[in-house]
């Protein structure tokens, strides 16, 4: 009888951890994709804005306020992407553990390669700009690789249990993207110089990891429609420098880069900025996969047409 | 008839004991972590926009530029707190002599002035600049780390009653305040209190969002209540629920009741009115491509119970309004409202409306209404043209909700 007690005893101490999960939250799903590859069945994940949402304008809705108040892990892009609904549903959620500082805030951009810090003046003349650079980050593999690091840690450092298993699945999740790394540069790498044109400034990293240029934008400034003057000018820019195809997120209107595409002979390809934007990018491997592969056959069916 | 309520004495006892636990458990709590510090380019007051929101946009600092020296002149200011001003200029066209407004006007000058006070709470200050003076609007302590789920606050404050009540006026959907708020509620400014406001997340299953205020204020608001005595407060109840119904659609559901003495009140005789409310919010915005999209629909129902020596006055008011967003920066609307006055119900008052906004950018606004109101009581039916020009600057605001 004592015994059965002492193994009734010993299941109940063991069990905790099996349902016990680390409720991590991540402002986009990018970051949730790499906690749910490193954390695995120890972590329940949640984002609050989907990939086909433009991350700048997420409501900070009271269902948000339930994940948050929850969690024991918060991932942010910082760099103010997050500054137009995170703060308020930071207090109403009364968990001192995601606060800023606190140890259950983990802001992604740490250690990362950060793009276009203005280094002097900034005024909101200037659009929509990020006085601390440029928080389209996480499209660069490399940054990727720093940021499952610092999520790895991060677990580890909550969940000291789940050492071990975060320790391989990152290993895992790192030996995937260098076997990505192989692929995305063999069908980019021919294109190398190749010089583009952008709806918003959302793919800095992304294109200097692959050596292309962006050579403007359809937004005359980051944040601002496009007006007809600047898309003149861009049309004239595109035709003299043989722009091949302009890159367009999901979630803008397709009016003006279909114009622009129709008069300068470019493709327009949907470019998707986050995990979730459609099915097949369901998570950050398959991200590039997608994106890699449609900008590499829109780049080698304009070389084709090529005389 | 004596009406003098038991009810005067005990709940100021009860409101500072209530206080004294909130404050003690605060400061109990040994809090996980202290806020980091706040680079001065934080945010602050709502810029103008669209949707509504609960007035105070609560603003936590951004964290410090993440391994970034990259801020522009960050550091000198770090404790400073981060400061915006809201400038809402309007142009009014048309006749009307009962609410006569001036032809142009800087209506307001919102100063807002945010910071993190200490690891236990923030701090929020409204200060609303008109041409005829100034105004604290708001200024209030958030006890942010209290245990049990509570948030409190402590201040002038708007009073949670309804939902458009609780939003500053750069926020509204309207240059103007709908009829049941002006009728009922003490005026264009709404219902404002100094006291405390204590909100409790109340778990509901689904994932659905539940949320109890209880406030306890000073007797005295403007144009709505005016205590004899020290001990006669005013109070005031809010419980919603909000519901993703889809991902593109939710629903937001209130109800209030509120009492406070009324200026009929005397040392002796205490005459109160009673507030009664429903509020409902209804959002549709899908966020899947070609977005940009959007439709709110509001309604509100108050209904207020003057007691007066001479007899009761129960009025009631409503209003229904839609607004339709057809392109990023552009959003149309229509309202209807109706209501009684207060202090005389046999009078009744209607209005129909339509608006028309731009949004330049996310810090500037562009808003034009025409709007009919028939004043009961008099044969006056105005119809007026209001032109709103709205612009922000400095820290970035918390898109309110």
């Amino acid at each position: 009888m004592k015994r059965l007690l002492w193994i009734v005893a010993a299941a109940l101490l063991a069990a905790p951890p099996a349902f016990a999960k680390v409720k991590v939250v991540s402002s986009i799903q990018d970051f949730a994709s790499i906690a749910q590859n490193v954390g695995g069945d120890r972590v329940e994940v949640f984002a609050l804005a989907k990939g086909y949402q433009d991350p700048h304008f997420v409501d900070p809705k009271p269902s948000f306020v339930l994940k948050l108040s929850d969690a024991d892990v918060l991932i942010v892009a910082g760099l103010e992407l997050e500054i137009g609904y995170l703060p308020p549903l930071i207090d109403q959620s009364r968990n001192d553990k995601i606060r800023p500082g606190a140890p259950g805030y983990l802001d992604a951009s740490i250690g990362c390669d950060i793009l276009e810090k203005p280094t002097g003046e900034v005024t909101r003349a200037m659009g929509d700009v990020h006085p601390f650079g440029n928080p389209h980050y996480w499209l660069d593999p490399d940054n990727g690789r720093v940021i499952a690091r610092a999520i790895a840690a991060k677990l580890t450092q909550l969940d000291p249990g789940g050492a071990a298993t975060y320790k391989s699945n990152l290993a895992a999740l790192e030996a995937s993207l260098a076997e990505g790394e192989k692929r995305w540069d063999a069908q980019l790498g021919p294109y190398a110089g190749t010089q583009v044109v952008t709806y918003h400034n959302s793919w800095p990293n992304f294109l200097k990891r692959f050596k292309l240029v962006a050579a403007g934008y359809i937004e005359p400034k980051p944040g601002i429609p496009p007006s007809p003057a600047h898309t003149v000018e861009l049309i004239n820019m595109m035709l003299e420098k043989k722009i091949p195809v302009i890159l367009m997120e999901p979630y803008f209107d397709a009016k003006t880069p279909k114009a622009v595409a129709e008069k300068t002979g470019a493709t327009l390809v949907t470019f998707i900025p986050s995990v979730g934007g459609v099915p097949a990018a369901k998570d950050y491997v398959a991200l590039f996969d997608y994106d890699v592969k449609l900008l590499s056959e829109a780049l080698a069916a304009k070389k084709g047409a090529k005389p | 008839m004596k009406r003098t309520h038991s009810l005067v004495r005990i709940p100021w006892q009860l409101a500072a004991a209530g206080l004294w636990l909130v404050t003690a458990g605060a400061l109990a709590q040994e809090p996980a972590a202290s806020p980091t510090p706040t680079p001065t380019s934080s945010e602050a007051a709502a810029p103008p926009a669209p949707v509504e929101a609960p007035a105070p946009a609560p603003a936590y600092p951004a964290s410090p530029p993440p391994g970034a020296s990259g801020g522009p002149g960050q550091t000198s200011n770090y404790f400073n707190p981060s400061i915006s001003v809201i400038g809402n200029f309007l142009g009014v066209a048309g006749h009307n002599p009962v609410e006569n407004l001036p032809a142009a006007s800087l209506r307001e000058s919102e100063v807002a002035l945010q910071a993190i006070v200490d690891p236990y709470g923030r701090a929020d200050f409204f200060l609303s600049f008109s041409e005829q003076g100034v105004e604290v609007e708001e200024g209030f302590l958030t006890l942010t780390s209290l245990p049990w789920k509570l948030l409190a606050k402590v201040g002038r404050m708007r009073v949670s009653f309804g939902k458009i009540n609780t939003l500053h006026l750069h926020v509204l959907p309207w240059p103007d305040s709908p009829l049941p708020l002006v009728n009922l509620l003490g005026g264009e400014e709404g219902w404002k209190g100094t006291g405390v406001s204590v909100a409790r997340l109340l778990p509901l299953p689904g994932d659905t969002f539940s949320e109890v205020t209880l406030q306890v204020f000073d007797g005295n608001s403007e144009g709505l209540f005016s205590a004899p005595n020290r001990g006669n407060l005013a109070y005031n109840g809010h419980y919603r629920i909000f519901k993703d119904l889809t991902e593109a659609v939710n629903v937001d559901l209130g109800v209030s009741y509120g009492a406070g003495p009324n200026d009929t009140a005397t040392k002796s005789d205490l005459e109160w009115t009673t507030l009664g409310g429903a509020d409902l919010t209804l959002r549709w915005k899908p966020l899947q491509t070609g977005n940009y999209h959007a439709f709110i629909l509001r309604g509100e129902y108050i209904h207020s119970d003057r007691r007066e020596p001479v007899g009761d006055q129960r009025g009631y008011g409503w209003f229904v309004s839609g607004d339709y967003q057809f392109a990023k920066r552009w959003w149309v609307g229509a309202r209807v409202e109706a209501s009684d006055h207060a202090d005389n119900a046999s009078l009744r008052d209607k209005g129909q409306a339509v608006t028309l906004t731009f949004n330049p950018s996310e810090f500037s606004q562009i808003r034009t209404e025409l709007r009919r109101r028939v004043y009961g009581g008099t044969n006056v039916t105005a119809t007026e043209a209001l032109f709103q020009l709205q612009f922000a600057i400095g820290a970035h605001g918390a898109h309110p909700f």
